[in-house]
């Protein structure tokens, strides 16, 4: 083994280059270690770089291949001659009108009702926008009136095959379909069912039929009721809807809408920004770190190299020969990291862009690096090594060869603020020792703190996303929203609706809601929603304030969400103006009440009957909160299925273990990886100080154990100095995981979700059980070699 | 743990000798760069005998030494501490060993930069069984005013001597020193040498001194002069010479 090294080292050229080879050996694991620290922080830019552009690019060239609209204009019902006039106005490129219709799904072997949509395709030729991808069997033929294309993720999780049928309400009236085919469409990449938080295969699906066929069944010959448009390049979007809302105003129209309020492609923008965001953090958090901790790292390791240079000099060989050589020490390390680092990173970004891509049931995957992320990797590992290699070899160079090479007199302890310690004498010399070394070197001790504290701290910090996400689901599922299932009507109905779905087997409480879709405005700030009319003592599904209580609307008066609050700049007392998309479009304004903690989704809640008032109706409802008694769900959901007046169900049990899964494997993955890196950087760094602080001291433990005392004493010796240290820094990281997961909760919320800034006790533990493990490992490893130490070595030299 | 009696000599004094070895060999390399250091060498040190080892560079002084005192490991042969057999004895014995019975002193002094003279000494008798105070240990040096003291404040003479405080203040039955003057000046050489000789007469330790000047050798009771890794000659001096006379 130390033959074939040698051998290596002798085949070099150059004399240097031979000690390059060799230092580096003798060094490897150190060296290692540190490239692992360089590795970790570019891989991390890579991975994150990569897989986000590959989801960027890949989602638009599936958007672009397939045509997916920019604008969607639904009205109630439109005659298709309107259609030559959409396409007149100004900045549409191509319009597709066609019928969509709500469905309520009866699959074999699901009792709970799986709701969806069916869309109209051309009786003939492709769609001119939304085109679907068919992943088997074929499109439905002309004529065929039963011939349905389901969407791929639905037919896959009912285990359907080509040829099955489906059963399904339409309008009150059961209908059985041949499934000849299954679809992917950029319209559902989230195939989530309207006022939905969250995808579900099971209970949310997607048919394309015949033009002709939808028509019957949905009872709206030679009309539609969505246009899909494609605008120009370059048109603007705002001025297309304001004038299709004009346009379509008399057909009904609740108003047009672009990709931003497209549900599937809100959640993929919303989580794809959201990757970004950790991108855009992560990386730099994590380079900084990196570069940092090779800097300092190899300065150490270059002063304890002080007498080597001393001899380089009195053999000839020029300061710059000598700054040279440490510089191409440093920057070997740091290749490997580079290398590491890019090969690992790249490898991994298209592992997980690939995951992503599955996730998202994109029919194909775009991965390249961009070479910027090659340019960026390359010069931050430069300046991370180099930089620090720079300076220790200068300083290391200005040394003339005769001091250089005479034993440094003994370290002067006098003055260091470790001589008071003398006074204390409780203290065992050893750990004298240990505490004035620590005080002697106030740098050597701030930077093993710093590695170790930055260490838990981004441990900890990766790991509050776990954290935020279970806070943020238990705040929406088991403090807000209560109930187990929400029951939509087709049409709002009178009162009398509510007691009979009460009166449905296993329904223990029902509560009236009333939706409305509304435009919110304030101040020149728009927001489309829904209006939600509850009753002011709502249990089941209320908005809840930042301290926990339910919060309530008086008449004429609104309870937003936060998020809204913001986007449209009110605070409570403020007033804002409201307008009705719906029945005869009433115009009103309101106070805010309240504004309310709404992790997930966003909300404006109000009474339900001053709702009522201002729509200028009676009673109406939209739907129902429901709490069920769990034994009785099979007959419910029977009923449900069957009832025609009901649009759709949603079961929150379901809900929230989609939301789990969504949160665990779209973000979960990413934090996965990056909780990996931390613990490399960990690694990389406290192994590092360990291992230098051995080397720096391998001398006087040598010299303690000649004097007769045992392995385990001198192992204090080295040791303890880095357990205080480890203990002072984890405090430390762990406010500084704080600090950095605050920072995170500010900076990643989004549309559909806000993490709050809420980090478990468990969370610090665990990021320093890891950090103690790591250091305890390196411990180990180091004191495998205390055992070794040479005693009659250390004896020849004075040092 | 007594030995053979036919292989361990005693003393005038019936007590068994300090040091015994025999057929001692230390082999450090193999193959071509094999190097024998060490190559049979038969010994016996009475107690309480300040002992001079001479030699020229390279001959295995500081091999012998530092077999006699447990910090490396003969290849080959017999070696006893007072009688017992120290060549086969574990790791943590030798750790022991050290600890209760030998004193070093070595040319450079090796002291713990981060601990005052008084907690050098410390450091020693915190783990000795039978220590004198730090305080008399470095009045036997002549070094007690300076107690307080870091290393790096004092000369290279009086880091030499705070050394011996340290390798004296466990009260040991050996003191080895290896090339203790090596690197002072005759004057604080000369002192150096005094507190050995003190702690010969006051506390009895045997004392091995390996030096480069053979004018020392007139202090000693016995002078070994080794030659090749093996003792060429052994004589004892008659009359013995006070440090400060020496013809340095
Ligand atoms: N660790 C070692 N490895 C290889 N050879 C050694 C080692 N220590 C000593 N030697 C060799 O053993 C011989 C005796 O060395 P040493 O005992 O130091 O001599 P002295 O102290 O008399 O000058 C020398 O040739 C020396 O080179
Ligand atoms: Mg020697």
């Amino acid at each position: 083994m130390s033959r074939s090294r040698l051998d290596i080292a002798a085949a070099l050229p150059a004399r240097l280059d031979r000690k390059l080879v060799r230092d580096l050996l003798a060094i490897r694991l150190q060296a290692l270690a540190i490239a692992l620290v360089v590795a970790a922080g570019v891989a991390v830019l890579v991975v994150s770089a990569g897989m986000l552009d590959s989801l960027r690019e890949t989602r638009s060239a599936y958007y672009d291949r397939y045509r997916f609209a920019d604008v969607w204009a639904p009205v109630v019902r439109a005659p298709d001659s309107i259609a030559a006039d959409i396409h007149q106005l100004d900045g549409v490129a191509q319009i597709q009108t066609r019928v969509r219709q709500p469905v309520l799904f009866d699959m074999p072997g699901l009792s709970a009702p799986a709701s969806g949509v069916f869309l109209s395709v051309p009786e003939t030729g492709l769609p001119t926008v939304n085109r679907i991808h068919l992943t088997e069997g074929r499109r439905p033929r002309e004529g065929q009136r039963d011939e349905i294309v389901l969407l791929d993720g639905f037919a896959r999780a009912h285990g359907l095959a080509i040829g099955d049928s489906v059963t399904a309400t339409i309008r009150g009236g059961r209908e059985t379909f041949r499934v000849v085919g299954f679809a992917l469409s950029p319209e559902f990449v989230y195939a989530i069912a309207p006022g939905q938080l969250v995808p579900d295969d099971r209970l949310f699906g997607v048919g394309w039929m015949g033009r002709d066929a939808l028509e019957q069944a949905a009872d709206s010959a030679g009309a539609f009721n969505e246009a899909a448009l494609i605008l120009q390049p370059g048109a603007n979007e705002r001025a297309v809807i304001d004038a299709l809302d004009r346009l379509l105003a008399p057909w009904g129209a609740p108003g047009a809408y672009g990709r931003e309020d497209h549900i599937s492609d809100a959640f993929v923008s919303s989580e794809i920004n959201q990757l970004g965001t950790m991108a855009s953090l992560l990386p730099p958090v994590f380079l900084l770190v990196a570069a940092f901790l090779v800097n300092v790292v190899l300065t150490r390791l270059i002063a304890m190299e002080r007498a080597q240079i001393g001899l380089l000099k009195a053999f000839g060989y020029h300061s710059r020969d000598v700054v040279w050589h440490y510089t191409k020490f440093a920057l070997v390390i740091g290749a490997v990291g580079l290398a590491i680092g890019v090969g690992g990173g790249s490898w991994l970004g298209r592992q997980m862009a690939g995951m992503y891509v599955e996730y998202y049931h994109f029919p194909f995957l775009l991965f390249e690096l961009p070479a910027s992320v090659y340019a960026a990797s390359l010069g931050v590992t430069l300046l991370a090594v180099g930089g620090g290699a720079v300076l220790a070899g200068l300083r290391a160079a200005r040394l003339s060869p005769a001091e250089a090479m005479r034993p440094s007199p003994p370290p002067d302890y006098s003055r260091a603020l470790g001589a008071a310690i003398a006074r204390w004498k409780r203290f065992d010399q050893q750990s004298r020792m240990i505490l004035r070394h620590t005080l002697r070197w106030p740098a050597r001790a701030a930077f093993t703190m710093a590695g170790v504290a930055i260490s838990v701290g981004l441990l900890a910090s990766s790991m509050y996303f776990l954290d935020a996400t279970r806070a943020m689901i238990d705040a929406h599922f088991y403090l807000s929203n209560r109930q187990d299932v929400t029951v939509s009507l087709v049409e709002p109905r009178p009162r009398a609706a509510l007691h009979a779905i009460a009166r449905m087997p296993g329904v223990l409480t029902a509560e009236p809601v009333r939706y409305a879709p509304a435009r919110l405005r304030h101040a020149g700030h728009e927001e489309r929603m829904a209006l939600t009319g509850a009753p002011a003592e709502a249990r089941l599904s209320r908005m809840i304030d930042s301290d926990g209580n339910p919060v309530t609307a008086p008449p004429g008066s609104i309870v937003l969400s936060r998020d809204i609050a913001a986007s449209l700049g009110v605070e409570p007392g403020d007033r804002i103006e409201v307008e009705i998309t719906e029945g005869n479009r009433p115009v009103f304004e309101l106070a805010i009440a309240n504004v309310a903690t709404t992790l997930i989704g966003s909300g404006a809640i109000m009474e339900i009957g001053d709702l009522n008032r201002l729509l200028g109706e009676d009673a109406l409802i939209s739907g129902a909160w429901l709490r069920v008694d769990p034994e009785r769900t099979d007959a419910l959901y029977t009923q449900l299925k069957a009832a025609p007046a009901i649009a759709e169900v949603s079961l929150q049990n379901e809900a929230r273990e989609q939301f789990e899964t969504l949160m665990d494997e779209g973000m979960g993955t990413s934090i996965y990886i990056y909780t990996i890196f931390a613990g490399m950087i960990a690694v990389g760094v406290v192994y590092n100080s360990v291992r230098i602080s051995f080397s720096e001291r391998e001398h006087e433990l040598a010299v303690l154990r000649v004097l007769g005392f045992t392995r385990g004493e001198v192992a204090y010796v080295l040791l303890g100095e880095i357990a205080l240290l480890t203990l002072i820094a984890l405090p430390l990281g762990c406010l500084m995981g704080a600090g950095l997961a605050w920072y995170f909760a500010q900076a990643m919320s989004s549309d559909l979700f806000r993490l709050p800034f809420i980090i478990n006790p468990a969370t610090f533990g665990y990021s320093a059980l890891v950090v103690l493990i790591v250091a305890l490992s390196s411990g180990l490893m180091v004191r495998a070699r205390l055992n070794r130490l040479d005693m009659v070595a250390a004896l020849k030299t004075g040092d | 743990m007594r030995s053979d009696p036919s292989t361990t000599q005693s003393d005038a004094s019936g007590q068994p000798a300090c040091f015994t070895t025999r057929d001692l060999t230390r082999v450090f390399g193999e193959g071509s760069t094999e190097v024998r250091a060490l190559r049979g060498v038969e010994l016996d040190i009475p107690s309480g005998e300040i002992v001079v080892l001479l030699g020229a560079s390279g001959s295995g002084k500081s091999t012998l030494l530092n077999i006699l005192g447990g910090l490396d490991r003969a290849s080959g042969g017999e070696f006893e501490f007072r009688g017992r057999d120290m060549t086969r004895i574990s790791d943590t014995e030798l750790t022991r060993f050290r600890r209760d019975h030998v004193g070093f002193v070595f040319q450079f002094y090796n002291l713990m930069p981060s601990l005052t003279a008084r907690e050098n000494v410390e450091l020693v008798t915190e783990i000795a069984a039978n220590p004198m105070p730090a305080l008399d240990a470095l009045d036997l040096v002549g070094l007690a005013d300076r107690a307080d003291h870091f290393p790096a404040e004092m000369s290279g003479g009086e880091q030499q001597r705070v050394a011996i405080a340290r390798a004296i203040a466990k009260r040991p039955e050996v003191m080895l020193c290896d090339e203790p003057t090596g690197a002072l000046d005759s004057v604080t050489g000369v002192r150096v040498l005094q507190a050995l000789e003190r702690v010969n007469q006051e506390l009895g330790s045997t004392i091995l001194l390996i030096t480069h000047n053979a004018s020392v050798a007139g202090m000693a009771h016995r002078v070994i002069t080794l030659a090749d890794g093996q003792i060429r000659e052994t004589r004892t001096n008659e009359s013995r010479v006070e440090p400060e006379a020496l013809n340095w």
